[in-house]
Order: structure tokens, then sequence, then C-alpha cells
């Protein structure tokens, strides 16, 4: 089975510090791999460095591109590199302003991508942004209203839709939840975890949550200065930690 | 004449102009940066435009200015007697006659030749500039032709109001390549950009040049299912009776009574003089004014 996306001794450094370094991985479709660790040991320059944000400074990152098979991201020049962006990636943020056009109706937003790759029927557009935004669960009213009138948790649903829309096979996830409070990350969980299974996704997500990744990832990466210090299945590495670093990170989580 | 170098400004910055002029017409749509001088006006009043005429005019010209239409305004005024007093060049207010015309937000009823020139003021030429704020991101999204966000606009247009409210500087395409902004005439005149003669565009604050060379294809950007409509208001001039001309609509006293003319004055006058007379209209020469 060719995979997804496979990494290859990926680096990047910034001057003398280390971004991340030595990191490899093979990602097959529909898997869904999460990345651990704490602030600053590198987990959202690697996702930058595979999503193209970032150029590293060393290694390969091959893309199972649907027309000519397995192609190196870094080496592609930048209009296909940016195509890949619009129609087979999907980069999910943190922070939902940084991946919505704020002054742009629910409706714009999602529909934005569609018209990025050629759609130029209103019509059509508009049913397909009333869709999504039902499968993300916000009302069909709603669709005219600015991202400014929504909330936290409904951006995060909205920024969802806008990338979901072109139906891509690889999404990258940096902290989808972080910010939204318990309940709300929940709900969004459960509509992430019940998409990536339904479109058959492959998925990235860097996070600092445990439960997020027990609850979405099926593999799992712990990072620690840059460096990866442990992989596994996820249940495998949260119940039976073996690098002294996982066994603190597992045995930090609060319990309630 | 004036102790001015010929249009006001020096040899040197005009060939530096006429480089920019030139790399334009070369690359239809395409902004050219140039570096734009202080001109004795301020931003806002054509500063780009009067440059780029400075560099196109020859003694042997014929230059006509118009503001939103008209030659008799404060800012066509000015920019005429500017060129007059620095560059000595006949002036004319009519179209046929005119070699250079400058404008700011029309483009002239009567169809224009080949050999005359149309100098466009422009005040923000990058038409993803309200979309997109970073000049880095639009430039590359020029580069790359990446111009979805421009029907994002459009969207938002119909899903507000039900059509495409977009009423000037509507966003054309050009030659099938660069999007770009045609300053902000009224759509009424977008079809009219595909023309005989050259089309200049000068934006001095900006400090872009660009250029639409004579029958380039340019196409006004639409959805399959609410097309590019050029609309004017539904009436007929009331001073001379053109029904295909674009109309300014003025309120003429307290009880809201109104009266629609012709933007384009030289037009409205050369219909009257021939004889062609609105609903409100007077033969000319027996006008109150």
């Amino acid at each position: 089975m060719t995979p997804l996306l496979q990494v290859e001794n990926i680096a990047k450094f910034y001057g003398a510090r280390v971004g991340c370094t030595d990191v490899s991985f093979d990602l097959f479709p529909g898997e869904v791999m999460g990345i651990v660790g704490e602030s600053g040991s590198g987990k959202s320059t690697l996702l930058n460095c595979l999503a193209g944000h970032l150029t590293p400074d060393a290694g390969a990152v091959r893309f199972d591109t649907r027309t000519e098979g397995l192609r190196d991201t870094v080496t592609m020049n930048e209009p296909e590199r940016r195509m890949l962006g619009r129609t087979d990636w999907a980069f999910v943020h943190q922070h939902a302003r940084d991946g919505l056009r704020m002054n742009v109706s629910a409706g714009g937003n999602v529909g934005e991508r569609l018209m990025a790759v050629g759609a130029r029927h209103y019509g059509q557009i508009r049913d397909a942004a009333t869709d999504w935004l039902g499968r993300v669960e916000i009302a069909a009213d709603r669709i005219d209203d600015r991202p400014t009138a929504f909330s936290g948790g409904m951006q995060q649903r909205l920024q969802i839709a806008r990338n979901l829309v072109t139906g891509p096979r690889l999404v990258f996830m940096d902290e989808p939840t972080g910010g939204l409070d318990v309940s709300v990350q929940a709900r969004l969980l459960d509509l992430l975890r019940g998409l990536v299974r339904e479109m058959g996704l492959s998925a990235i997500i860097v996070t600092h949550d445990l439960a997020v990744v027990r609850l979405l990832a099926d593999r799992l990466m712990v990072m620690k200065d840059g460096h990866v210090v442990e992989t596994g299945l996820t249940d495998q590495v949260l119940d039976d930690p073996q690098h002294a670093y996982t066994q603190l990170l597992v045995s930090s989580v609060l319990q309630v | 004449m004036s102790e001015y170098n010929f249009a006001y400004l020096d040899e040197q910055t005009k060939r530096m102009i006429r480089r920019a002029i030139l790399k334009g017409l070369a690359i239809p749509g395409y902004q050219v940066p140039f570096a734009s001088r202080e001109m004795p006006m301020p931003y806002g009043w054509g500063t780009g435009g009067v440059q780029v005429s400075a560099a196109v005019l020859t003694p042997d010209d014929t230059f006509k200015v118009i503001d939103q239409g008209a030659d008799d305004t404060t800012n066509a005024v000015s920019i005429r007697r500017f060129f007059e007093k620095t560059a000595g060049v006949a002036v004319t207010e009519a179209t046929a006659q005119a070699s250079v015309i400058q404008t700011r937000h029309r483009i002239p009823e009567e169809v224009l030749r080949e050999g005359q020139i149309l100098v466009y003021q422009v005040p923000i030429p990058e038409p993803l500039r309200f979309l997109e704020p970073s000049e880095v991101e639009t430039r590359k999204m020029h580069s790359l032709e990446e111009y979805g966000l421009m029907h994002v606009k459009l969207y938002e247009d119909i899903s507000q109001h039900g059509a495409i409210a977009t009423a000037y500087a509507y966003p054309v395409k050009v030659e099938g390549r660069y999007v770009m902004d045609p300053s902000p005439i009224p759509k009424f005149d977008n079809p009219k950009l595909e023309m005989a003669a050259i089309q200049l565009f000068g934006a001095g604050r900006e400090q872009r040049i660009y250029a639409v060379p004579p029958y380039s294809k340019v196409v006004s950007l639409d959805f399959e299912d609410f097309p590019f409509e050029a609309s004017k208001a539904d009436h007929a001039c009331d001073l001379c009776g053109a029904e295909d001309s674009y109309l300014d609509e003025l309120i003429v006293d307290d009880d809201g009574g109104r009266l629609f003319m012709c933007s384009d004055t030289d037009y409205c006058q050369g219909r009257r003089k021939a004889g062609h007379l609105g609903a409100k209209g007077t033969p000319v020469g027996e006008d109150a004014a």
C-alpha cells in the first residue's frame, strides 16, 4: 500500500536552535496521526514544514498526488504546492481567526475554496455552503452572518467546514480544540471524529491535550526538544509509556 | 511659453514613466511600479494621471480632460490649465478632436479611434486590496493567477443584495490573464474597455501604472447564473434625449424634483447642437446658465 504522506528526515533550524530534526514517518490513507509534546517541542514547526508553510532545511515530504503518485512537496514549485493547499490539503488553525476571513460572511468563507478551484455558479456554491454548514451543525439561517458574530466554537466549526468543502484527503490540525471550553471541545471532537471516519480522511493533529489524541488518533508521536522520543499506537503509548518524558506527560494529566 | 520644462516633469522622469508605460502595454493589466513624483496638486486629484499624461504628451497633441464625464468641473479645468501652461498644447472639449484624453471615472460616450490615448486617474489600483490587505500576498496572487477571492466579493454582493451590487470599479480580466481594477468607472462603461484607443492607468499615491493595449480582450467577472450587466439609470437624458448614454441624477428643487442628464457634457452638447432635444431641454444658446 502506498502511503499518502511519506516524511523523511525532516529538519528545521532557527539559526543555531533546533526547530525539529530527524523526523520520519509514513501516513497511510484513512489514518489519523497525533503529535504531542510540550510547548516549544517543535510540534507546530513540524506541522508547518509538512503543510508547506515553512521550508524545511533538510529532508523530504512526499505526498501521493492524484495524477503523478508520490511527489516531494518541498522541491515542487510553488503554484503546485499552493494548488495542493487548496484542494487535497486542509489546514485547521488553532485560532479560527487565522483560518477565516472575518469580514466575509460564513457562506463566502465556505465558498472561497470552491471559487478558488474554479466554481463559477452562485447557486451551486450557495448549496454547497448550506450543506456544509449543516454538517458542522451551524444553522442555515446564519449563512449570511460574519464570523465575528459567531461564538468561538462556531468559528472553529466554520473553519472546519471551509476546509473540508473541497473534499481534501489530508487535514493538518494545529490544536483544533485549543481555547474552547470542555463541553464545546467534546462536541467539536465528536464532529471531527464523525467527519474523519465518514470521509475517510487522513489527518495529522498537533495538540498538547492527550484526551484529544486518545479520541481521534490511531497513532501517536511524542516530541521533545525537536526530537521524536516515542512513537506507537495511541493506546499503547498512553497506557504503557516507555520514555521518561512520555511517562511524565501521561502522569501530568489531571484526573477529575 | 513659461520656464517650465515641457509638460512640467523633467526629461529623466518622463523617460522613467515611459518605460513603465511600455512595460504595462507589454503585459496588459499588470501593475508596473514606478517612482511617482510629487505633483503640484494633492493626492486624489489625479497625480497619477497627470504624470502619465505628461509622459505621453507631445507639442502637437490636442488635450482634453474630463472629470466624471464633464469638461467644466474643478478637477478637469485645473488639469487642463496646468498643461496649457506647462506644455503649451492645444486643448479641446471635443472628444473626436483630442489625441490625449485624461479622464477621472468615465469613458467618453463617443467611440474612440486608433491613435487616441485615454489616460485614467486611479485611486486604488489593486482590485484585491479590500479583501487581502497584504501587498506581498496580492502580488503573489497575481503572479500565480489565484483569483478565487475576487469572486468571493461578488458572492458577498449577491448574498447581501440579491444581485451583483458593485456598480463602479467593477473588476475585469484582461487578455485572459490579469485581473484589473478599471478605476472607478461605472460598470456601464466596462464593455467599452475593449476599444481602438490605447488606455493607460496611473495611480500616483500608490505608484503604479498599468495599461490596456488597443483591441485587448477585457472580460468583466461574473457568475454563470448572475451574468454581468452594464447598468444605467432607466431614463433618457432630459437635455438631449439620449437613451444610450450614462446619466447623472440632479436634484433641482426642494420638492424632490429631479433631472437626468448625460454625464458626458461634450456628448450632450453635441447632440443638442445637432437638434436633439430631451423632455426638459432647451436648444443650445438659450440656457439660463
